[in-house]
């Protein structure tokens, strides 16, 4: 946003475009070493591979920007999948699976936000509760197995296309529209960057502490509840064991992308970039045959050094670049 | 002979000379009392003897020794304890543990458990305190609490033991028996450094006194004979108050804040003050005295249990800081970086927050223009040097932080300010830029509340004193009727008494 002011500092010259370098020497390191990668069909199967991590990744950018975590979204995706299946099949109404879904969502983001604020618990540990009793609730909505959607036209949302580019991709990207807006233009964004980057003033500051943080959590739910929608039209079904390990992979992207885990820093730009590689990366793992068990290791990894980064970014030393004395 | 002995130490901070050249000494059996006001380097002397800073120039020996400590463990190996306001105990360790915490008896990583417990009975004897070695740190009293610290002292066999405000929190049973061990200790032969603002205990106590002042010695008195309390308060208050302050009077309007009988955390007794319109009321007292809680109650950062608040002439309950900000409060608080700024956003952020959050509500877009234009025109009129609105408020120095938060009311329009130790931290070229922002601000109809330690800030700035003392108010004096000697006489613990 302070683009071409000459006053920007180095550090945070480094950390805008630091991300867009490691994507870039990324992708000319794959195209050069992974055989079919820079292929039109292998870069829409990469942008659409990441569809799901891309819309649940603008409100975990929101989460991590108010110095939260969520760890209950892959859980959520699968139960609202698994409930909108469960609903559509029993109705036979679209509209009334995708409301189910949704209301999941919203639910469990509201539980989570409300724990965390109204009772002072840190974020992490609520969350891996939650993570666990919402996967729970998803196996037994479902029964412990797949839920098949007997509504065809509902596959459309995740197989149809508007302008040639599929309706995921359309949906990721206008989550990143409107997330960008609301960071960036409204004072709720602010809020949280304010929040995230000193809460006590920010409270002191009469910035509503507590109902900013319950609107995040129900936003971060909302997202991941159409994320488990969009993928049950993508796979037809409601899975109760699908989007596994997804809170990581996600994470990883927004801390890859340049947000802080200490809050108050975000970009989305940065968000996209680091869903990218994010993207890029599992997309050269599955092109270049590497086996399952590797990539765990390497996705951990991924996000490992992500955390480091982010740390070194912070880290005294670094900051001294760019400090006006006056 | 000599066991501790300062010569000439001094020790600057940015903007502030903390010491300036301070030599006494203190002998083996000698309790030597230090006192003087908040800021007049007790503080800064002690943390030196620990080992916490370093002085720039002069030495401190020990046992005729010249130290210079590398840390704390160095300033421990030398036989220096310092028994601290807050205790650095392990709560839910057991009095044995804690007692022998970095020296636990026993062999190849394994604890001794019988040593341990044995060890730390004999030195609870000789405290003579009858505390159960295995209960957890937890379940005792501060009192207590402190005895152990100086049970650690005592298992180290510490030659030079320094006490910072023991008593501050201690019940009078409990100061009685830390007055029975501190003499046993000087019969043992050691040396005692004690920090205190309770006159009748350092009579009680102490066999000299040490008086410091803006971090200058002024005067030992070697035995209690020489001095009494009105001699004491003298030398700890008698200074000239410079021109930096530069008091312009002006006109006071309508009551705009008023308290009666206020009561709630951190206040002792119920508080009662009024303020008007123009008016600048300055709340003295020693770090500790309740000022900043009553200032966070005003505010609604904390909830009162009891009294009255009225606002502009109608009755005012604040269920947190939003209703008092609407209600046409502020606050600057005193820890500028933890609950002031936003150190890693940009001055024009930290500028809008409060006015963004005043009136249409969260869901509404900002006005980026509008807002980018009040910033730069406080910026300008509050004179914050920075390179830019959107420079990161974190890098700035502290005087320019502080005119950020100010400005930030100014664009919030907010018509009464408490400010909470406004020039803590910030040189003396910025202090007078502040002080000329809160005449203005009076000057325009607005209401200053401000809290600070440093006497002739509050006598020079003020136009009332209200001074505060153990959570309560002791009285308000006016600008006119303002000494330092009334001024440290209420605001100290034991004094009052004898005042009047």
């Amino acid at each position: 946003m302070t683009m071409g002011n000459s006053n920007l500092s180095f550090l945070r010259r480094f950390s805008a475009a630091g991300p867009l370098l490691m994507l870039a020497v990324l992708f000319v390191l794959l195209s050069v070493f992974v055989p079919d990668f820079l292929g039109l069909r292998n870069m829409r199967g990469l942008i659409l591979s990441v569809t799901l991590v891309a819309t649940i990744a603008p409100t975990m950018m929101l989460v991590l920007a108010l110095r939260e975590v969520d760890l209950s979204v892959g859980s959520t995706t699968a139960l609202a999948g698994v409930l909108c299946a469960v609903v559509m099949s029993s109705t036979g109404s679209v509209a009334a699976g995708v409301l189910a879904g949704l209301a999941a969502g919203a639910a469990v983001g509201f539980v989570n936000g409300f724990v965390v604020a109204r009772f002072q618990v840190n974020s992490l540990i609520v969350t891996l509760a939650t993570m666990e009793i919402v996967r729970g609730l998803a196996f037994l909505a479902s029964g412990g197995e797949a839920v098949s959607i007997p509504v065809e036209r509902f596959y459309q949302l995740g197989s149809g296309a508007f302008l040639g580019i599929n309706y995921p991709i359309w949906i990721a990207v206008l989550g990143f529209v409107v997330f960008a807006v609301v960071l960036n233009r409204m004072v709720f964004g602010r809020n949280v960057l304010a929040i995230g980057g000193n809460p006590e003033a920010a409270r002191l500051a009469g910035v509503p502490v507590n109902r900013v943080r319950v609107i995040v959590f129900v936003l971060q739910g909302l997202a991941a509840g159409l994320a488990g929608i969009v993928l049950a039209a993508r796979i037809t079904s409601g899975q109760p064991n699908t989007s596994q390990g997804l809170e990581l992979a996600v994470i990883s992207a927004c801390v890859l992308g340049g947000v802080s885990l200490s809050g108050g820093v975000a970009t989305v730009v940065g968000v996209i970039v680091g869903v990218l590689i994010m993207g890029a990366a599992q997309n050269a793992l599955n092109l270049l045959d590497v086996p399952t068990f590797y990539q765990f290791v390497v996705r951990g990894g991924i996000l490992l050094a992500a955390v480091l980064f982010d740390r070194l970014r912070q880290s005294p030393g670094f900051l001294k670049f760019g400090t006006t004395k006056a | 002979m000599a066991l501790l002995s300062y010569e000439g130490v001094g020790k600057t901070f940015p903007g502030v000379v903390a010491l300036a050249g301070v030599s006494f000494s203190v002998a083996a059996g000698e309790i030597r009392a230090l006192m003087g006001e908040n800021g007049a380097g007790k503080s800064t002397l002690l943390k030196i003897l620990a080992g916490e800073y370093h002085p720039d120039s002069g030495t401190v020996k020990v046992d005729g020794q010249a130290r210079a400590f590398a840390g704390p463990r160095d300033s421990a190996a030398a036989g220096v304890a310092i028994i601290h306001q807050e205790l650095h105990l392990a709560p839910d360790l057991s009095v044995a543990e804690n007692l022998m915490l970095g020296a636990f008896p026993g062999r190849g990583g394994f604890v001794d458990a019988k040593a341990l417990r044995a060890k730390a009975a004999e030195i609870l004897q000789r405290l003579g305190e009858d505390i159960d070695p295995d209960a957890p740190v937890r379940s005792l009293s501060i009192g207590k609490r402190q005895m152990i610290e100086i049970g650690k002292a005592l298992l180290r066999d510490a030659r030079v033991i320094a006490f910072d405000e023991p008593t501050s929190s201690l019940s009078a049973r409990e100061t009685e028996t830390l007055m029975r061990i501190i003499r046993d200790l000087k019969a043992e032969g050691r040396a005692i450094l004690y920090v205190s603002h309770r006159m009748e205990e350092v009579f009680a106590l102490s066999d000299s006194v040490t008086v410091l002042r803006d971090g200058r010695h002024v005067v030992d008195y070697l035995s209690m004979g020489e001095v009494d309390q009105t001699k004491l308060i003298a030398a700890m208050a008698g200074r000239t108050i410079t021109d930096i302050y530069d008091y312009r009077a002006r006109p006071l309007g309508e009551e705009t804040i008023a308290a009666e009988a206020l009561l709630g955390p951190g206040l002792r007794q119920p508080v009662a003050f009024a303020a008007r319109r123009g008016e600048i009321l300055g709340f003295f007292g020693l770090v500790g005295a309740g000022r900043s809680e009553l200032f966070r109650l005003l505010y609604g950062a904390e909830t009162p249990t009891g009294g009255r608040l009225r606002v502009n002439g109608k009755p005012a309950t604040f269920k947190g800081p939003r209703d008092a900000i609407a209600a046409g409060l502020a606050l600057c608080p005193e820890d500028r970086k933890g609950e002031g700024i936003f150190p890693l956003a940009a001055v024009r952020e930290n500028i809008a927050v409060a006015t963004r959050n005043l009136g249409s509500g969260e869901a509404a877009f900002l006005s980026g223009g509008a807002e980018a234009r009040t910033a730069q025109d406080l910026i300008a009129l509050m004179r914050v040097k920075t390179a830019s609105a959107e420079t990161p408020i974190g890098t700035l120095s502290g005087g320019n932080q502080q005119k950020a938060v100010i400005a930030r009311w100014l664009a919030a329009d907010s018509e009464i300010l408490l400010m909470d130790e406004p020039t803590r931290g910030i040189d003396v070229g910025a202090r007078s830029e502040i002080y000329g922002h809160i005449y203005r601000l009076a000057e325009a109809g607005k209401t200053v509340l401000f809290v600070s330690s440093d006497m002739p800030e509050v006598m020079g700035v003020a136009d009332r004193i209200v001074v505060m003392r153990e959570g309560a108010i002791a009285g308000v004096v006016d600008r006119s009727e303002a000494t330092s000697e009334l001024l440290l006489r209420l605001a100290l613990p034991d004094a009052a008494g004898a005042a009047h």
